[in-house]
């Protein structure tokens, strides 16, 4: 019985990455078709390198997902303060607000995002993924914060109003250190998200702006070309050596 | 200086952008779709006046329930599927040491760092019939010739499974770890078999976590457009494929947020079914004379 636990944990750890083990393989695999190994190469690579259509996509992507990060990061937090520490009307819908945009199917919410954007004027492409992706990643962040704001000792704010410190000050000072673990989840949180998302954003993407998996949904019907294996194999290279220096970093601190 | 003087204070900036934020990309759009799908579609202007409900008797079509029916039979089994792998794998990870149960989450969070889109392809590699799945079945001899792996209802559940477990195994995670473990061990002392305990008192303390995981899993799975495209076949079409399909192809708005509004109230149904097990699961979990 010993053995069950982690052979488990591993055939489900073989599921996850069994896909991502073929990416890599194929993309040092000679041959086009990923069926059979021809030999290793780092030709996909180099025309990964001069493939400057999937390229910038990529970067598209990148960009998308690290401003979303920051903004949605920024506004999630002010949001989560407000609904903790404020008393305002239309609270309760505000809550209601940010539950529905978590519990929504991101299929709905991809057809709510193009209706107010045909509706505002506002053209199909950098923006209208912007403001989408932001959107979409807020109600994580405001929970994420949330949680942390309410194991809080009130009274040290009471004390920083009373010796007169504004608003804008006891926020920098006193509250942003105290709940910065959560803020730095709620970045990756919401980086995370948005380079995954297919749905919202097939729906809301303009011919002028193009992101990697509107890119790839493209190629699908004619075969997707090896040069994508390479860049999902330096993503996973890059994603993996982050979480070591970061676990690197945790234990030294301990 | 008074910090009410100002008229951009802190205070009033924060809640102002809260309200405009929400309230225009959220309780606009979605108040737009339920308009959009009572009005007549048009050609040129997308929708026009007149109102009408014929977007919603078109959704009672053979063709349209069909697919409606097949979608909600796709995604209770791959809850149903989740849920049994995620729970033991929940319950494990959270009783390993907090070091070990941070890495294997960050792992198991790192493939979304490659857009499902490309995983899901990859995962049309594996099944297809030259891919490792059946090369690997005709190698053990288990099989002669290659089986239809891709292009049916099964790989699509595979993908639909894939790309949704983590989001079944995080909310479990939570709520094992709010689990208070003595109630089991009193459970152990007194006798009570594993069977026992396990259904009368792992399953009902962690039932908040079951539920949010399987609302999390059950409602996206129906609008995975892009898993059906690649892995399904023809007939495996779900809500979503047809909800896209109305929006970007055929441009009938209508048609497509009528479609959307069911699911909305799909979403209502079981939010409210979920409040009141919460409720009841309060009412009843808690050591109170009446439960001990």
């Amino acid at each position: 019985m010993k053995i069950f636990k982690p052979l488990f944990i591993l055939s489900v750890f073989v599921y996850l990455y069994l896909p991502m083990l073929v990416l890599i393989t194929n993309s040092f695999n000679q041959s086009k078709y990923g069926h059979k190994w021809a030999g290793f190469s780092w030709k996909w690579y180099e025309k990964l390198w001069n493939n400057t259509g999937l390229m910038d996509a990529f970067v598209n992507s990148l960009t998308i997902a690290v401003l979303t990060a920051f903004i949605a990061t920024l506004l999630g937090t002010l949001m989560a303060l407000a609904i903790h520490r404020y008393k305002f009307r239309l609270k309760s819908t505000t809550s209601s607000m940010l539950f529905i945009l978590m519990m929504s199917p991101d299929i709905v919410l991809a057809i709510t995002f193009l209706i107010i954007f045909i509706a505002l004027g506002i053209q199909l492409g950098f923006w209208s993924l912007l403001i989408a992706h932001i959107t979409f990643c807020l109600p994580f962040v405001v929970i994420t914060v949330y949680a942390q704001l309410k194991g809080f000792d009130n009274n040290i704010l009471e004390a920083a109003q009373d010796l007169g410190a504004s608003e804008g000050k006891i926020f920098r000072v006193i509250i942003l250190p105290m709940i910065l673990p959560a803020v730095l989840s709620g970045w990756l949180l919401s980086f995370t998200l948005s380079l995954d998302d297919v749905i919202i954003s097939s729906f809301v993407t303009g011919s002028g702006f193009e992101i990697l998996p509107i890119r790839v949904f493209s190629m699908v019907k004619v075969g997707v070309s090896p040069e994508v294996n390479a860049l999902a194999t330096i993503l996973l290279v890059i994603s993996l050596s982050a979480i070591a220096v970061i676990s690197l970093l945790i234990k030294r601190k301990q | 200086m008074n910090r009410y003087s100002s008229p951009l204070n802190f205070r009033r900036l924060v809640i102002t952008l809260t309200l405009t934020w929400l309230g225009l990309f959220v309780l606009l759009p979605h108040l737009m779709v339920i308009l959009t799908s009572v009005l007549t579609p048009d050609a040129e202007h997308l929708v026009i006046w007149p109102i009408t409900f014929d977007n919603y008797l078109k959704v009672f079509e053979p063709i349209y329930a069909g697919v409606f029916w097949n979608s909600l039979l796709m995604s209770g089994i791959t809850t149903l599927v989740c849920l049994l792998i995620g729970y033991p794998f929940a319950y494990l990870l959270a009783n390993m040491s907090p070091t070990m149960r941070v890495v294997l989450l960050f792992l198991m969070v790192v493939p979304f760092w490659t857009n499902s889109l490309i995983r899901i392809y990859a995962i049309k590699m594996i099944l297809g019939k030259k891919g490792i799945v059946n090369s690997f079945l005709m190698f053990t001899g288990v099989i002669d010739s290659p089986v239809q792996l891709i292009y049916t209802d099964f790989a699509v559940i595979i993908g639909l499974v894939y790309i949704l477990l983590p989001f079944m195994v995080l909310p479990l995670i939570a709520s094992f770890a709010k689990l208070d473990t003595s109630l089991i061990e009193v459970g152990k002392d007194l006798g009570a078999s594993p069977f026992y305990r396990f259904i009368h008192i792992l399953l009902p303390l962690t039932a908040p976590g079951i539920i949010a995981g399987c609302l999390i899993v059950f409602l996206p799975a129906m609008g995975m457009f892009y898993v059906a495209d690649i892995l399904g076949g023809a007939k495996s079409l779900l809500l979503g494929n047809v909800i896209k399909n109305q929006f970007l192809v055929v441009r009938d708005w209508p048609f497509g947020s009528a479609f959307s509004v069911f699911l909305i109230l799909l979403m209502a149904g079981l939010l409210i079914i979920y409040n009141k097990a919460n409720n009841y699961i309060q009412h009843k979990g808690g050591l109170d004379d009446e439960n001990l």
